[in-house]
C-alpha cells in the first residue's frame, strides 16, 4: 500500500519534471546577443576580462560578484566541521582502553603515500593559486588538499593532524577574506571590492583581489575538509 | 531511427538527471535503513546538479574561461556556455558535502544509542 | 557530434543502472560503491557540457571525500541493510560491552 502511494507521487513528480523540461530546449542558446546583455551572464561574460583582467569567468561570480555568497558558504562548511564534532563527542570513560579497529595497513600502501602526499600538495595549491586563469580555485584544491591527507591518515594509523594548527589556519584564512571584504568597505567602496590594481589578463598576477581571496578560500576548505576527516575517523567505539 | 542529435542529447542528458532525481527520491521514501536514506538524498543531490549543468549548456559553446584558446574562439563567433549555474552547482557540491557529513555523523550517534541504524527498529522515543 | 550523443547515451545506461544498483542492493559497502560510480560518471557529464571547475569539484569531492565518509559510517554502523539487531535493550552505560 504504502509502496503504491509512494510510486503514485513519484509518477506525479516525474511527469512535471518532464513537462517542465519540456519546454526548456537542450543546447539553446539562452544568453541572447551577448552584445546588448539582456541576461546577467552576458553582463559577465562581456565584463569580466576589461574590468576584472579574469580569464575565469566562474572564479569571477564564484569570488567577486557573488563574493558574500561565498563568505556565507565557507561558513556553512565551518559550521558543518563544528557541528560534527559536536555530535560525535564522546567522554572518555573511566579505565576505557582504545582499541585499534583497523589492521595495520601494508607496506606497499605506506611507501607509495608517503611518495605521493607531496605531490598531491603540490596539485593542490596549484590549483587554488591558478584559480583566476585555469579551470579549479579554492574549493577544488582545498578538496584535493584534504584527499591527499585521507591518503596519508588511511596509510598510517598513528598520523594525527595537529587540531591547534587547523583551527589556526582556519581562522586566519577566514580572517583573511573577512578582512579584504572590510577593506573595500573602509576604502568607501561596497564590501568585497577590488581596490588592489587588476593587472594584464592571463598575468598569474592579475585581478586584484580576487587570487588574494580564493588562496584564502583554499586554506579554509583544506582545513576544514582535513578536520572532517579527522573527526570522523577517530571515533572511538566498541568493535 | 530519425532522431537528430538534439534529441538523443536532450533523452539522455535530462532523462538521466530526472531518471536519478526518482531514484533518490524512492529510496528516501521507501527504504528503511538510514544510510540507504543518506545515499538516496546525494542521489537527488547529484540529479539536480546535472539539471542544472544541462541547463545551462549551449550546443557548440566552450568552457567560459578567457584563455588565449578561449579567446580566438569567441573571436570567431563562437558562443561560451552560460557561467552562472556553473557557479552555482560548484558551491552546492560544496555543501551537499558538508549536509552528507553532518547526516552520516548523526546516523552514527544513533546507531551507538540504539545499536540499530533502521528506523522501524528505533522505539524508544527519547535519546 | 554523433559520437559524443552515443557516447553520451552509454554513460546514461551506467549512471542509471548504478543508480538502481546503489538503491536496491542489500549490502552497504556495495551500494556506496555504485553511489561512487554514480559521482565519476557525472562528472565525465560536466566535462562533455563545458564545465571543467563543476568536473574537479565533482571528481575531488563526490568520488573520494562522500565515498570515504560512507564507508566511515558503515565501519561505525551495521553493513547489512536488513540487518536485525541484538536482542537486548541498549543500555547507555553499558554500550561499550
Amino acid at each position: 500500500m504504502k509502496k503504491l502511494l509512494v510510486l503514485l507521487l513519484l509518477a506525479v513528480v516525474g511527469y512535471s519534471l518532464i513537462t517542465a523540461m519540456m519546454g526548456v530546449k537542450f543546447g539553446e542558446n539562452r544568453l541572447g546577443d551577448p552584445q546588448d546583455e539582456k541576461t546577467v551572464s552576458a553582463y559577465y561574460l562581456n565584463n569580466t576580462t576589461q574590468k576584472l583582467s579574469v580569464s575565469n569567468v566562474i572564479t569571477a561570480i564564484v569570488v567577486n560578484y557573488r563574493g558574500l555568497d561565498t563568505l556565507g558558504e565557507v561558513s556553512v562548511l565551518f559550521l558543518a566541521s563544528l557541528g560534527l564534532g559536536s555530535i560525535l563527542y564522546r567522554k572518555h570513560k573511566e579505565g576505557e582502553e582504545e582499541v585499534a579497529i583497523l589492521k595495520p595497513s601494508s607496506q606497499l600502501l605506506q611507501a607509495g603515500s608517503k611518495l605521493i602526499f607531496p605531490a598531491i600538495l603540490m596539485l593542490g595549491a596549484y590549483v587554488f593559486i591558478h584559480g583566476h586563469l585555469t579551470p579549479g580555485g579554492g574549493f577544488q584544491g582545498g578538496a584535493i588538499i584534504a584527499t591527499g591527507f585521507l591518503l596519508m591518515m588511511m596509510a598510517y594509523q598513528d598520523y594525527r593532524v595537529s587540531h591547534s594548527v587547523l583551527v589556526w589556519v582556519e581562522s586566519l584564512a577566514g580572517i583573511t577574506f573577512a578582512g579584504i571584504g572590510m577593506w573595500g568597505l573602509l576604502l568607501g567602496n561596497t564590501f568585497l571590492e577590488n581596490f588592489l590594481p587588476i593587472g594584464t589578463l592571463n598575468n598569474l598576477f592579475s585581478g586584484g583581489i580576487i587570487p588574494i581571496i580564493y588562496i584564502a578560500v583554499g586554506f579554509k576548505v583544506a582545513a576544514e575538509l582535513t578536520g572532517v576527516l579527522d573527526t570522523l575517523l577517530n571515533i572511538k567505539d566498541k568493535h | 531511427m530519425d532522431l537528430d542529435y538534439n534529441q538523443i542529447m536532450s533523452i539522455g542528458v535530462y532523462g538521466s538527471a530526472i531518471g536519478l532525481i526518482l531514484i533518490g527520491l524512492y529510496a528516501v521514501l521507501i527504504k528503511k535503513h538510514l544510510t540507504k536514506i543518506v545515499i538516496g538524498l546525494s542521489i537527488i543531490d547529484a540529479g539536480i546538479h546535472l539539471l542544472f549543468i544541462a541547463i545551462g549548456y549551449i550546443k557548440g559553446g566552450t568552457a567560459p574561461i578567457f584563455s588565449p584558446a578561449g579567446e580566438k574562439i569567441v573571436a570567431n563567433g563562437g558562443v561560451m556556455v552560460d557561467p552562472v549555474p556553473q557557479a552555482l552547482v560548484l558551491t552546492a557540491i560544496v555543501i551537499g558535502f558538508a549536509v552528507t557529513a553532518v547526516a552520516l555523523s548523526l546516523v552514527i550517534r544513533l546507531y551507538r544509542h540504539h545499536q540499530t541504524a533502521r528506523i522501524d527498529q528505533i522505539k524508544s522515543l527519547k535519546w | 557530434m554523433m559520437f559524443e550523443a552515443i557516447v553520451i547515451i552509454i554513460l546514461a545506461v551506467i549512471l542509471l543502472a548504478a543508480a538502481v544498483y546503489a538503491v536496491m542492493q542489500k549490502d552497504l559497502l556495495y551500494a556506496v560503491i555504485a553511489t561512487g560510480v554514480i559521482s565519476l560518471i557525472l562528472s565525465v557529464f560536466f566535462f562533455i557540457m563545458q564545465a571543467p571547475d563543476v568536473a574537479l569539484t565533482e571528481a575531488a569531492i563526490g568520488i573520494a571525500l562522500t565515498t570515504i565518509v560512507f564507508i566511515i559510517t558503515i565501519r561505525n554502523t551495521s553493513r547489512r541493510e536488513d540487518e536485525v539487531p541484538m536482542d537486548h535493550e541498549p543500555d547507555r552505560n553499558e554500550n561499550d560491552n
